[in-house]
C-alpha cells in the first residue's frame, strides 16, 4: 500500500556534513556504479559521448556559495540524493502501489515491476530525488543502498551505502536516527543537523550538518606586506621617486 | 511544469465530457432516442477518450491496469476508480434514455455527483503538490469545476446557464493567476531553505552538478514560451469567456450559434491549460539556481 507506515523500527538515513564536503563527486560515480549493476533496471545514459549526454542518477553534487554581511564568500558543495522522508509525499500520490516506504527501516523504495512510469512522484517530491529512467520508464531513486547494508555476501566494511563507502572525505554518515546513541544523531545533536526546507512538512530522516560559521570571517584583500620597504629596495624606491 | 500535450489535452476533453455527462444526468436537456445518443456519444467521446490520451504519457503503460490500487492514499488512483465508476452508472441512465425513452432520475443525479466527483479528483491531483505553490490552493478544484460544467454546459446547449458559469468563471481564472503572481514562483521557499545555507548569508548557485540537461530540468524546470504569459492569459480569457459569453447574450435562443461559441471555447481552454502547466513552478529548481 502506498500509505505510509505510521513509525518505523530504525530510521536509517545519512548524516551529510556541509564543512567536509570537497565537491569531488566520487560518491555520484560510486553511486551509479553500483546501482546501475544491483537493484532493478540500470542507471540509463543517452548520447553518453555525444553532444548532448544526459542520465540517469540517484545522486548529485550541486555547489553554492554563500555570501555573509562582511568577507568573503563561503563555497559549499552540496550532494543531493533522497532524504527517505518519514512523511515522504511521493509515495502517497503513487498510483499503483511501486512506491513505499519500509516499516522496519524506513527506506523509501519503488518497486519497478509495479511501476508505470506516470512521474507523479517525481513532481510531488519538492527535493528532486526521483528521476524517470528514459530507457526503462520506470522511476529510478536513492535505495539507502538496500543490497549492501543487509548483504552478507560483501565484507562487513562494505555495509554501508556506496557513497559513504566512497567519500575520501568522510563528510558522509550511514545510521539509525532512531537511536539516540547512533553515530549519526549524536553528529546531528552536536553540530545542529538540519532538515531541507522544513516548510514542506516531509520531515526528511537525512540531515545536513552547517558548515561551521568562521570564527574569524576572512576578508576580501589581502594586507599589503611590502608598504615599509628597507634595504635595497627603500633606496630604490626613493631613487625612483627622486627622478 | 512541463506542458505535455498528452497532459493538456486529457485533462481539457475529460473535463469537458464529464461536464457534459453532468448535465445530462440532471436532463439538461432532457433528450431522447438518437438525439439522446449523439449527446451521450460526444460526452463519452471525450472523457474516455481523455483518459486514453493520458495513457500516452506513461512511460511504462503496460503496469496502467495497476493504477486502481491505491484509491486509499492516491488521488491519480482515485481518479480512475471514479472515472470507471461514474461512466458506468451514467451508461445506465444513458441506456433508458437512448432506447427505452425512459429518464431515471435518482440514478442520472448520482451520475452528476460522480461525474463532478471525477474532476474533482482530477483537480486534486495537482492541488495536493505542495511542491508546486501555485497548484497548491483551493482554487485549483473550483477551477476545474467551473471549467467542467462552464464548457459542458456549452456542450449541452444550456446557454444561459452556461454564460453565467462562464462568467464566475472568468472572474475565478484572473483571481487565481494574481494570487499565483503574488505567491512568487517557488512560494515560501527559497534558495536558503532548500540548502539550509541562509545562515551564512545570501545563497547562490555556484556550479550546476551536471553541465547538460537532465530529466528534472525537462520535466520541472519549464520556463519556454512564459514571456508569452499575459498574452496566452489575454486569448484564454476572450475566447474561452469574454467572446461565448457575448454572443451567448446578444444571439438569444440560436442554435447555430452552438458550434462557434463552443470552437471558441475549446481554444481558450486549451491556452488556459497550456497556461496552468507552464506557468507551474517546482521547488526543486531552486537547487538549479533558477
Amino acid at each position: 500500500m502506498t500509505t505510509l507506515p505510521t513509525s518505523t523500527e530504525k530510521k536509517l538515513g545519512l548524516a551529510i556534513d556541509l564543512d567536509t564536503c570537497v565537491g569531488c563527486h566520487a560518491c555520484v560515480v560510486s553511486c551509479k556504479e553500483w546501482n546501475t549493476s544491483n537493484y532493478g533496471t540500470p542507471l540509463s545514459d543517452e548520447d553518453a559521448y555525444g553532444a548532448e549526454p544526459h542520465g540517469t542518477f540517484l545522486n548529485r553534487v550541486h555547489s553554492f556559495e554563500a555570501q555573509p554581511e562582511s568577507g568573503c564568500s563561503q563555497t559549499i558543495h552540496f550532494p543531493k540524493s533522497c532524504l527517505h522522508c518519514d512523511d515522504a509525499p511521493c509515495v502517497t500520490v503513487c498510483p499503483t502501489g511501486a512506491s513505499y516506504k519500509r516499516s522496519e527501516d524506513g527506506i523509501v523504495l519503488v518497486n519497478e515491476d509495479d511501476c508505470m512510469g506516470c512521474g507523479l512522484c517525481a513532481w510531488a517530491c519538492p527535493y528532486g530525488a526521483r528521476e524517470l529512467d528514459q530507457l526503462s520508464g520506470v522511476m529510478k531513486k536513492c535505495t539507502l543502498c538496500v543490497d549492501r547494508i543487509y548483504n552478507e555476501n560483501i565484507p562487513e566494511q562494505d555495509r554501508e551505502p556506496a557513497c559513504v563507502r566512497s567519500c575520501p572525505a568522510g563528510a558522509r554518515h550511514f545510521g539509525d536516527f532512531a537511536d539516540p546513541d547512533s553515530n549519526v544523531s549524536k553528529l546531528v545533536g552536536e553540530r545542529g543537523g538540519i532538515d531541507l526546507m522544513p516548510e514542506m512538512g516531509t520531515k526528511p530522516v537525512n540531515k545536513y550538518l552547517p558548515p561551521r560559521l568562521k570564527d574569524a570571517p576572512s576578508e576580501a584583500r589581502l594586507p599589503e606586506t611590502n608598504k615599509d620597504a628597507k634595504g635595497f629596495l627603500a633606496w630604490l624606491d626613493k631613487a625612483l621617486e627622486a627622478i | 511544469m512541463h506542458p505535455a500535450p498528452s497532459v493538456i489535452l486529457f485533462t481539457s476533453l475529460s473535463g469537458l465530457g464529464f461536464g457534459l455527462l453532468a448535465w445530462l444526468g440532471l436532463g439538461l436537456p432532457a433528450v431522447t432516442g438518437w438525439v439522446a445518443f449523439v449527446f451521450y456519444f460526444i460526452g463519452y467521446a471525450l472523457a474516455a477518450g481523455g483518459l486514453m490520451i493520458s495513457a500516452f504519457h506513461l512511460a511504462n503503460p503496460k503496469n496502467a491496469i495497476k493504477s486502481f490500487s491505491q484509491w486509499r492514499s492516491s488521488w491519480l488512483s482515485r481518479e480512475a476508480v471514479m472515472a470507471v465508476i461514474s461512466l458506468l452508472v451514467i451508461a445506465v441512465h444513458a441506456i433508458g434514455t437512448i432506447f427505452f425513452s425512459t429518464r431515471l432520475p435518482a440514478i442520472g443525479a448520482l451520475g452528476t455527483i460522480l461525474a463532478l466527483g471525477t474532476v474533482f479528483t482530477t483537480s486534486m491531483i495537482y492541488t495536493q503538490l505542495k511542491s508546486v505553490p501555485r497548484w497548491n490552493t483551493p482554487l485549483t478544484p473550483i477551477l476545474f469545476q467551473l471549467w467542467s460544467l462552464g464548457g459542458g454546459g456549452l456542450l449541452a446547449g444550456q446557454f444561459t446557464a452556461a454564460a453565467v458559469l462562464l462568467t464566475i468563471l472568468g472572474a475565478v481564472q484572473v483571481i487565481a493567476w494574481k494570487q499565483g503572481d503574488a505567491k512568487g514562483a517557488t512560494g515560501q521557499s527559497t534558495i536558503e531553505t532548500a540548502t539550509g545555507l541562509g545562515r551564512i548569508g545570501k545563497t547562490r548557485l555556484l556550479e550546476p552538478p551536471h553541465t547538460g540537461e537532465n530529466y528534472l530540468l525537462k520535466e520541472m524546470a519549464f520556463t519556454v514560451g512564459r514571456k508569452h504569459a499575459l498574452k496566452l492569459r489575454i486569448i484564454a480569457l476572450i475566447c474561452a469567456v469574454v467572446l461565448p459569453v457575448a454572443l451567448i447574450v446578444a444571439f438569444p435562443a440560436t442554435h447555430a450559434l452552438a458550434l462557434p461559441v463552443i470552437a471558441l471555447h475549446i481554444v481558450g481552454l486549451l491556452a488556459a491549460r497550456w497556461l496552468f502547466f507552464a506557468e507551474a513552478a517546482h521547488v526543486q529548481r531552486l537547487y538549479y539556481g533558477m
